[in-house]
C-alpha cells in the first residue's frame, strides 16, 4: 500500500522507534523567538550542555517588539529584557539571530519561507503553534512547548507519537471576493475548533492547488485553530518557483538534486487517510467570526446561530462568548460598526496580502472613526511594499503602516485594541482578551478587513470588488 | 513542581466552560518572564480579576469553598497557543491534575512535560464529576496513576483513563524527555551521517 506525504516525510526522519516509546524524530530546522526560548536556554545551562547543532536553529525577535520607532530602545522594561535575553542567549550558544534592526527580522513564520530556509520534505518546529504555516511547502511543521524547545536545542530531535492523518479536499473554484483566509475560516467553522485534534492534515483539491504559496501559507497557518498537529500541501511547480533563488535555498547542483527529491513528495494514489473531508469552493462566501474561538464563524451575509439551534450543553459557553462580544444570538453582523482594523500577523502579513489590500483601497479613504493598523510580516515585506509604492496608497487612504512584528494579533507589545472596541482582524485568534483586555475580535480576510476600513462597518466585500 | 506523581486524593475546582484556550489560562501580556516561576498568580487572570486588580467574586478560584489540587474543565481544554506558560501557571498555582473530556495536543504534551497529569474522561463521566462537586464542594476525587483510574469518592464511581506507557513511567519516576533523548546521542549521529541532504 502507498504512503501519504506525511508518512513519507515522517518515516525518513525517525531516528529511533521503540515499542511503547514515542518516536525520536530528527528536526531539520528549528526557529526560536524571544518569548518561548529563555527558559529553554536556562535549562541547557542547568544541565551544562551546549546547543547540539547550532546551524539548524535560527532566531528572530517578533512577539514582543514595538511596531514604531524600532531603532530606539524598547520602552517597556519586561519586553526589552526578553528581547535582550534572546540576544545574549543566541550569542552565548552560537545561534544565528535576525534581531531588531536586522534586514531579515520579522515574524518567524514569515521570514523562514521568504529566506528559503523552509523547504519541502523538512521537519520544522518552533515554540509557537502557528509553525504549521511552513507545511504549505510540503514540510512537517508544528508548534512545540518550551520543554520541547530545550529538547531540540539539546539533541536536534523531538519525541512525538505519530498523529493520525486527515485529508481535506477543497474542490472547484473560488468565487469573486473569496480568498484563502475564507477557505480556512470556512473549514474551521464546519469542523469546529477541535475538529482535527490528534490529526495531521493534508490539504488537497483544485481550489488549494490553484493558490499561490502565500495563500497556501494562510491555510496551513490556521490548521492549529481546528486542533490539528499541523497541515501540509504537496509541493508542486508553484512551490519550486517560489523557492528558487531565495537566500538560503539550494543552488546549482544542490538545487537539481533537491528538486529531484521534492518531486517524490506527494501522497501515493493508494495511500490511506484515517479521515477524508470534502468541501466545494463554490459554497464559500467571505467569512467572519462572531464568537471567541475560530470555529465560531459564518458567511458574512449569514446570521449568528440562534440559541435553539444549539445543544443544551453548548449553550453556556456560547452565551458567555456572545456576552463577551456584545452580540445577540440570531442577529446579523453585516453593517455592525467596527472601531479598529488590523491587517497583519503570521496569517496575513505577506506582500501579497498587502498588495491585495492596496489594490482594493487605491483611491479610497478610510472611514473617519476607524483606526487602521497595517503591520508587515517582515523587514523584507516592508521594504518591498515601499518599493512598490504601496506605502503611499496606504498613506493616502489614512492607514497607518507600521514596522514588522506580531503586534495586535496577541497584543504583547503596545498594539492593543481598547476594551469593548470591535476590531476586524486578519489574524488567527478571536479568543477573549487576545487583542487586549476585553477587546472584541472579528476574524476575516485582508480583503474583508480592507472593506470594513473603508466603510467603517462589517461589509460584504463582494459588493465593492 | 514536584517531579513525580503516583497517587492523589483531593477536592477539585470546577470550571464548566468548553474550549478554554491558553490565552485565558495565561494572557499573552504575562508571558514576559524569563523564568518558569510565578505564573500562578496570573492564572486565569482576566476571568479572576477586574481591570483594577480586584478579584471577581463570581469566579470559582475566588470562591473559598472550592479548592484542591485538581482542576476540572469543559472539553477541548488548552486549545490555542503552544505557550508552556499555561502549564507552568496551572502547576505554579498548585494543580497537579487537570480533568477534561478532551485536551488540545500541545497543551497535553506541555502538561506532561511539567509533571501535571491531564486525565481525559468521557463527557458522561465529566458531567458526573461536575454534579458531584455541585452537590458537595468538599467532594473528593482519587487519582491512581499506576492503575490509571479516577474515582469519585462519595459515589464510588470509577473511570479508567489512558496515558501512554512512556509518559506514565516518566511521571512515576520523575524523568524527562531530554534525559531519554540525550541517551540516544550515538543513534542521532549515525542518523545524521546517513542523511542525503544537509537540510
Amino acid at each position: 500500500m502507498g504512503k501519504t506525504l506525511f508518512d513519507k516525510i515522517w518515516d525518513s526522519h525517525v531516528v529511533v522507534s521503540k515499542p511503547g516509546f514515542p518516536d525520536a524524530v530528527y528536526i531539520n530546522t528549528h526557529f526560536i523567538h524571544e518569548v518561548t526560548s529563555p527558559q529553554a536556554f536556562d535549562g541547557l545551562r542547568k544541565r551544562g550542555i551546549p546547543v547540539f547543532r547550532t546551524a539548524k536553529t535560527r532566531a528572530t525577535a517578533d512577539h514582543n517588539v514595538p511596531t514604531i520607532d524600532q531603532h530606539l530602545p524598547i520602552k517597556e522594561a519586561l519586553s526589552r529584557k526578553q528581547v535582550e535575553m534572546l540576544t545574549t542567549n543566541t550569542a552565548e550558544f552560537g545561534v544565528e539571530l535576525y534581531g531588531l534592526g536586522h534586514p531579515y527580522q520579522g515574524i518567524v513564520h514569515v521570514i523562514g519561507p521568504e529566506l528559503g530556509i523552509t523547504l519541502p520534505g523538512m521537519t520544522i518546529v518552533c515554540g509557537d503553534s502557528h509553525t504549521s504555516t511552513h507545511g504549505a511547502f510540503g514540510a512537517i511543521a508544528f508548534g512545540i512547548g518550551t520543554s520541547e524547545v530545550e529538547q531540540v536545542l539539546a539533541t536536534q530531535c523531538i519525541l512525538q507519537y505519530r498523529p493520525k492523518r486527515m485529508k481535506i479536499e477543497v474542490n472547484g473554484k473560488l468565487k469573486k471576493g473569496v480568498v484563502s483566509k475564507d477557505i480556512i475560516l470556512y473549514i474551521i467553522s464546519k469542523i469546529s475548533a477541535s475538529g482535527a485534534t490528534g490529526y495531521f492534515v493534508e490539504y488537497a483539491g483544485e481550489a488549494i492547488r490553484s493558490l499561490s504559496m502565500e495563500a497556501r501559507m494562510t491555510i496551513c497557518n490556521m490548521s492549529i485553530e481546528m486542533g490539528a498537529r499541523g497541515g501540509l500541501i504537496a509541493p508542486d511547480e508553484t512551490t519550486f518557483e517560489y523557492i528558487k533563488g531565495r537566500e538560503f535555498a539550494p543552488k546549482g547542483a544542490d538545487w537539481d538534486k533537491a528538486l529531484g527529491y521534492w518531486k517524490t513528495l506527494y501522497t501515493d494514489a493508494d495511500a490511506n487517510f484515517d479521515v477524508v473531508l470534502t468541501f466545494d469552493a463554490a459554497d464559500i462566501e467571505p467569512m467572519i467570526t462572531y464568537g471567541t474561538n475560530p470555529g465560531m464563524g459564518i458567511g458574512v451575509t449569514q446570521h449568528i446561530p440562534s440559541l435553539d439551534s444549539l445543544d443544551e450543553k453548548e449553550k453556556p459557553s456560547f452565551k458567555k462568548s456572545l456576552e463577551y462580544m456584545g452580540l445577540e444570538a440570531g442577529s446579523e453582523l453585516l453593517g455592525k460598526k467596527v472601531d479598529y482594523v488590523f491587517i497583519g500577523s503570521c496569517t496575513n502579513s505577506r506582500i501579497e496580502d498587502l498588495r491585495m489590500v492596496a489594490d482594493f483601497v487605491k483611491g479610497k479613504k478610510k472611514a473617519d472613526d476607524v483606526v487602521v493598523w497595517i503591520v508587515p510580516g517582515s523587514k523584507q515585506v516592508e521594504a518591498q511594499a515601499k518599493k512598490e509604492g504601496i506605502d503611499k496608497i496606504f498613506e493616502e487612504a489614512g492607514f497607518n503602516l507600521r514596522q514588522p512584528g506580531c503586534s495586535a494579533c496577541l497584543g504583547m507589545n503596545e498594539d492593543k485594541v481598547p476594551a469593548g472596541m470591535y476590531c476586524i482582524s486578519t489574524s488567527n485568534r478571536n479568543f477573549e482578551g487576545r487583542q487586549g483586555p476585553n477587546a472584541r475580535t472579528f476574524l476575516a480576510s485582508p480583503l474583508s478587513a480592507a472593506a470594513a476600513a473603508i466603510t467603517g462597518k462589517v461589509t460584504d466585500v463582494r459588493e465593492l470588488v | 513542581m514536584s517531579k513525580n506523581f503516583q497517587h492523589l486524593v483531593s477536592t477539585a475546582v470546577p470550571i464548566a466552560i468548553e474550549n478554554i484556550d491558553t490565552d485565558q489560562i495565561i494572557p499573552a501580556r504575562f508571558l514576559k518572564a524569563t523564568t518558569r516561576d510565578g505564573f500562578g498568580e496570573n492564572l486565569f487572570r482576566d476571568w479572576r480579576f477586574e481591570s483594577n486588580n480586584e478579584p471577581k467574586k463570581d469566579f470559582v478560584l475566588n470562591n473559598p469553598i472550592y479548592k484542591g489540587e485538581i482542576l476540572v474543565a469543559g472539553k477541548n481544554f488548552g486549545c490555542g497557543s503552544s505557550r508552556e506558560h499555561a502549564a507552568w501557571a496551572i502547576g505554579d498555582y498548585g494543580f497537579k491534575v487537570v480533568i477534561s473530556s478532551f485536551f488540545a495536543d500541545i497543551f497535553k504534551n506541555n502538561a506532561l512535560n511539567n509533571f501535571i497529569l491531564p486525565i481525559q474522561v468521557t463527557d458522561e463521566f465529566l458531567d458526573k464529576i461536575f454534579s458531584a462537586i455541585e452537590k458537595d464542594p468538599a467532594a473528593k476525587l482519587e487519582v491512581d496513576l499506576e492503575k490509571q483510574s479516577l474515582k469519585i469518592t462519595a459515589t464510588g464511581e470509577e473511570a479508567k483513563f489512558d496515558i501512554n506507557p512512556y509518559k506514565k513511567a516518566c511521571l512515576i519516576n520523575g524523568y524527562d524527555d531530554i534525559d531519554y533523548l540525550l541517551s540516544l546521542r550515538k543513534e542521532i549521529e549515525t542518523y545524521e551521517a546517513g542523511r542525503e541532504f544537509n537540510f
